[in-house]
């Protein structure tokens, strides 16, 4: 990173609490060049307040571990410039939305994999270690688009943005049922069914409002929204056959 | 407290298909009623559409039939989402069907007028 720095400042405005309540405070941070959001966060962390609690792990996009709401929207913070999100110079950062808060930025992200093994999202192997290795080919339609999906880092922007799991908590949310829309599409997964009817249930696809907010705001640009449009007419038409 | 990102044309679709749903929902039991009228109080049906000639009345049912244009194509649209091959010009899509409601409200005024 190239941190030469400029007389100029930020107003960052960092939420600091837990679920149980808290409260926008306001920092000062030297601008630099080519600054992440992420090197604001730690910025404060390492310089002004240390008992700043957030998360971290790769800082090149690959781990999902950094996600949080900058100005109002869900980003990866890793990957988001200070410069294309700021507006005259102030940046608030909040925690992701629709999950609980552990403290300050961090939240707690066991409710969002609960909802990946609820919508059946556990490989199950359709062949065992000896049996001979079945081809898959690349350009089949199921494969193509099982693929579609498999780029997923878990972030949980996509479920924060997603006003269907603010106003259902049961909702799987587009993560999970864009895993499980894989799972649908790959030959090697048995347990089609199982996953088909996971999904069915009360909190399945079939809540899902066609609002495109997931894929509007996935940072890996896949498309949520066209995987659950996939499960919804799946699920119908196996219904439909038995 | 932490304010949800809407920037999105869907969501506004996904809003105006709701507003109008509910708005139809609640004009419905209403429009019956007065075609009820025609068997039990014919009097009271010749009253109710003088009442109707009027222009600001012209007006409201023109956004009635906007209301119910929009949730046409955009019912239609999300049925094609749903059922069709995909495409990924759904915000087109979306643009398309509020066009076509405006076009059927703007007709229907001009008819009415
Ligand atoms: S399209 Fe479905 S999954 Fe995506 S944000 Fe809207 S309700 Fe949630
Ligand atoms: S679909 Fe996109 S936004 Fe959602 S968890 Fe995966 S990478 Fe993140
Ligand atoms: S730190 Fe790994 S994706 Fe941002």
């Amino acid at each position: 990173m190239n941190t030469s720095n400029t007389s100029a400042s930020l107003n960052v405005s960092v939420w600091r609490g837990t679920s149980d309540g808290g409260e926008f405070r306001s920092y000062q941070v030297p601008v630099q060049s080519n600054q992440t959001v992420l090197d604001v966060v730690t910025w404060i962390q390492q310089r002004i307040d240390n008992t700043l609690s957030y998360r971290f792990a790769c800082r090149v996009g690959m781990c999902g571990s950094c996600a949080m709401t900058v100005n109002g929207e869900p980003r990866w913070t890793c990957r988001t410039h200070v410069n294309n999100v700021t507006e005259n110079a102030t940046l608030e950062i909040a925690p992701l939305r629709n999950l609980p808060v552990i403290k300050d930025l961090t939240t707690n992200m066991d409710p969002f994999f609960d909802k990946w093994i609820k919508a059946g999202g556990v490989h199950e192997p359709s062949a065992l270690r000896n049996d001979p290795m079945v081809p898959v080919n690349p350009e089949s339609k199921a494969r193509k688009v099982a693929s579609e999906g498999v780029e997923c880092i878990n972030c949980a922007v996509c479920y924060s943005a997603c006003d269907t799991v603010a106003a259902n908590p049961d909702y799987l949310g587009p993560a999970a049922l864009q895993r499980a829309w894989t799972l649908v599409n790959d030959v090697k997964h048995n347990g089609k069914n199982t996953v088909l009817s996971a999904v069915s249930e009360s909190g399945g696809c079939h809540n899902c409002h066609s609002h495109g907010s997931c894929t509007r705001y996935c940072p890996v640009e896949l498309n949520p929204m066209k995987a659950v449009a996939g499960l919804k007419k799946s699920t119908v038409l196996s219904l439909l056959r038995s | 407290m932490i304010k949800p990102g809407r920037s999105n044309p869907l969501w506004l679709a996904f809003v105006l298909h709701r507003l109008s749903g509910v708005v139809l929902a609640l004009f419905l039991p209403l429009h019956f009623y007065v075609l009820s009228l025609a068997l039990t109080s014919p009097a009271a049906l010749d009253n109710f559409l003088a009442f109707s000639d009027l222009f600001v009345v012209k007006v409201a049912e023109t956004l009635l039939v906007l209301l119910l244009a929009v949730h046409l194509f955009g019912g239609l649209r999300l049925m094609a989402m749903e059922w069709l091959p995909w495409t990924d010009r759904q915000k087109s899509l979306a643009a398309a069907s509020v066009a076509l409601g405006a076009g059927v409200a703007c007709m229907f005024f001009l008819k009415v007028i």
